[in-house]
């Protein structure tokens, strides 16, 4: 069971030699792979390293681009930049807040489809307000359309664990 | 011969030698600099920037992280200083739980007293305190993190000096905070309860679990035969709390404060080192005889023995099947005591006074609780012995001389040096080199001055008749991890290694009196070892009531008796 479930971890720690000064890019390639930070991965990365594993949490939990909690398969980036707040971003914020039933101190949906992340600029600033979901931008948003989005993510996403099933 | 080289601290010419910063050398023009961050045994930090000064030409500078230079002119004392110092207190005392009058650490604490000698009077910041729990999960520490102020000196001794790293800085900004692993508690972590963090933490922030209410208690309870057992390394720190001179002897005045709070009987756990001596010195011997588990590893250290547990499984099996001097002792007393008295051994209560706050777990563990009755019920430390003292009125150095009670308080030199990192060889030694050369040598003939020395790693090579036997004697776990790789790899080859977690051994012990001088832990070890000279025996061997627990009791060392109440084993505790 340990060992398939560490296999890509065991690949990553090669990859970089094992060495305990890669730690940085180490936890970036378990990221990727896991989409956060898993705890007993990131004490096996330690045991591994041959390093404490505070120090790991310690480099874990002081990087923002590290995130210690699973986070959703669609990850909405919703620019509250000034050109973006000036056009009103906090509606659809709070539009897309409502619609996924999330709050300010829960960020990811419980079926784990969905996280909402503010970020402050994303340099589109002629197409405010925008929002970016995975890697697509999308821009000239109304808090409807914003809705809109998710809901056709939904459906798909309805669609193909029903075509698994 | 070479110009010297000097600077000029407050109009104060000062030579420049080998020091590592400034601070060093400002020190020596007597003025003390404050500061939270800096331990001239561990890294430079430079977080608390409480030691700015001003130098001529390159204005406010951390004096902790500049190198002296020649011709330097360093003011401490300027307008801007003092209120930069002023302000830089605020600034921790506004993210700071300031529960001084209830706080353990009240009296020692660096941040109240550096608040005073600064005036600080009152802080014009709000406190935006969130409060975290307090984590009492340990049997051996507690920890406030509402009264840390994020100086790093746990960490760093942890990580850098005990090879450990059971706790760290976590997040970031006015998040940051100094936590175990991924925000669990101390007892769930690799922590091996050494309190060697607790020594240098400067507040309230950790400190050793008390267990003084547990003890009055005890005492209080008329149905109860409470005797206590005291570790050597505590009657050469005690004084300290009370205003005595570094390394002041003051076992007489301990029995006498111990009877007086209502001891029934006092004993010395030097005693019980008198018995590790014979059963560890054998059970060496029988191994180098066969050629089996060599090295052979003291095992008096509990948090050694944690961290070869954690670290090094594969080396247990070198470990001394030896229980520690405490765990002895308790196993004797409720045995020996019990029969004697024809009590119960529930009735009887074991309290053992130790510089150290690993042993309050040791004292838990499974093995030492014989039919689910503890060997050793409590155990206090020099700093919790201390307090009761105080709470009780005490006038204590000027406390009338007392004896500690037969037989367990009879002890040798050899049981007495155990405090000592080299006192446990040495003693080995002193029954080792008799029993090879086949001969007495003599009262007056028993230091072994090549085991002792202030360096934390030592290698001894000693010839006895035509045996050679090689030794080490390391103190601090991140040397004895250096040690073992070093074994691991074929590099060096001992017969016999003493490893004592905390640097200086017990006498620097995580449960000793706070202090922030490094003159302090010279003064305890040579006091220690001039203890035993006012000692009328000095090897264990000669112990008449050793030999008397022998001949009614154990018949012999390593016997099925003596293994079932002096021995002990170790279970491999690897995680990941």
């Amino acid at each position: 069971m340990e060992n398939t479930t560490y296999e890509k971890v065991n690949a990553i720690l090669s990859e970089n030699n094992y060495n305990p000064h890669g730690l940085i890019p180490i936890l970036q390639a378990v990221q990727e792979e896991y989409r956060y930070l898993p705890e007993n991965v990131m004490a096996y990365v330690a045991s591994s390293l041959g390093i404490p594993a505070s120090k790991v949490f310690g480099v874990a939990s002081f990087y923002s681009h590290f995130t210690l909690q699973p986070k959703g398969k669609y990850i909405i980036k919703i620019c509250d930049g000034t050109a973006c707040h000036v056009k009103k971003s906090t509606e659809i914020i709070n539009a897309l807040e409502k619609h996924l039933g999330l709050t300010a101190g829960r960020r990811t949906t419980e079926d784990l489809l969905f996280t909402i992340e503010t970020v402050a600029c994303l340099g589109t600033c002629g197409l405010a307000p925008a929002i970016v979901i995975n890697d697509e931008v999308h821009g000239l948003l109304t808090p409807e359309k914003a809705v809109e989005l998710v809901k056709q993510i939904q459906a798909k996403e309805a669609n193909s664990s029903g075509d698994k099933e | 011969m070479s110009k010297d080289r000097k600077l000029t601290v407050d109009n104060i010419k000062v030579l420049i030698e080998d020091e590592r910063n400034l601070l060093e050398v400002i020190r020596k023009a007597n003025i003390e600099l404050p500061t939270f961050c800096y331990h001239s045994e561990m890294s430079i930090y430079g977080a608390c920037r409480l030691c700015l000064v001003e130098i001529e030409g390159r204005g406010l500078q951390p004096a902790c992280s500049i190198k002296p230079e020649e011709g330097m002119v360093v003011n401490t004392n300027t307008k801007e200083l003092r209120k930069i110092r002023k302000m830089i207190l605020e600034l921790i005392l506004a993210s700071h739980e300031s529960a001084c009058p209830t706080c353990v650490k009240g009296g020692d604490c660096q941040l109240q007293k550096l608040a005073r000698r600064m005036g600080v009077t009152h802080i014009r910041f709000s406190k935006g305190l969130e409060r975290v729990k307090i984590d009492e999960s340990s049997p051996s520490l507690v920890r406030e993190p509402n009264k840390c102020i994020l100086c790093g000196d746990c960490v760093r001794m942890c990580n850098e000096i005990q090879g450990v790293g059971a706790i760290d800085f976590a997040y970031r900004g006015s998040n940051a905070k100094v936590t175990p692993y991924f925000g669990k508690e101390l007892a769930e972590v690799e922590c091996v309860n050494c309190g060697q963090c607790a020594r240098v933490c400067p507040t309230g922030a950790l400190y050793p679990k008390p267990n003084i209410d547990e003890v009055w208690d005890a005492i209080h309870d008329p149905g109860k035969m409470v005797v206590a057992q005291i570790a050597p390394a505590v009657r050469v720190s005690l004084g300290e709390s009370f205003h005595m001179e570094a390394g002041t002897l003051t076992t007489e005045q301990i029995v006498s404060a111990l009877r007086t709070m209502g001891f029934d009987a006092v004993y010395d756990t030097s005693f019980a080192a008198d018995l590790t001596v014979i059963e560890e010195a054998e059970e060496f011997l029988g191994r180098v005889e066969k050629g089996e588990n060599i090295p052979l590893f003291t095992s008096c250290c509990p948090a050694w023995v944690s961290f070869a547990e954690q670290y090094y499984p594969e080396f247990l099996p070198h470990l001394s099947s030896c229980k520690s001097p405490q765990q002895m002792m308790g196993s004797v007393i409720k045995n020996r005591l019990a029969a004697s008295k024809k009590l119960k051994k529930e009735d009887i209560v074991v309290v053992s006074i130790m510089p150290c706050t690993a042993k309050k777990s040791e004292a838990l563990r499974p093995e030492f609780s014989p039919d689910s009755v503890r060997d050793v019920d409590y155990v206090l430390t020099t700093q919790e012995l201390a307090l009761m003292i105080k709470e009780m009125g005490l006038n204590f150095s000027q406390l009338p001389k007392d004896s500690f009670d037969l037989p367990f308080g009879f002890k040798t030199g050899g049981g007495v040096i155990f405090g000592n990192s080299g006192g446990v060889t040495e003693a080995v030694l002193r029954y080792v080199s008799e029993k090879i050369e086949g001969q007495k040598n003599g009262n007056n003939n028993y230091v072994f001055e090549c085991v002792r020395g202030k360096d934390e790693v030592r290698e001894v090579r000693l010839e006895l008749k035509d045996k050679t036997i090689t030794l080490a004697i390391v103190s601090g776990l991140g040397n004895a991890k250096k040690l073992i790789e070093k074994i691991k790899s074929g590099e060096v080859h001992y017969d016999l290694i003493e490893v004592m977690a905390c640097p200086g051994g017990c006498i620097n012990g995580g449960g000793q009196p706070v202090t922030k001088d490094v003159c302090v832990k010279a003064k305890r070890t040579i006091s220690l070892y001039d203890s035993e000279k006012t000692l009328q025996l000095h090897k264990p061997q000669d112990n008449p009531y050793v030999t008397e627990l022998y001949n009614t009791l154990f018949k012999h060392p390593g016997s099925e008796i003596a293994h079932e109440l002096l021995h002990t084993s170790y279970q491999a505790r690897k995680n990941g």
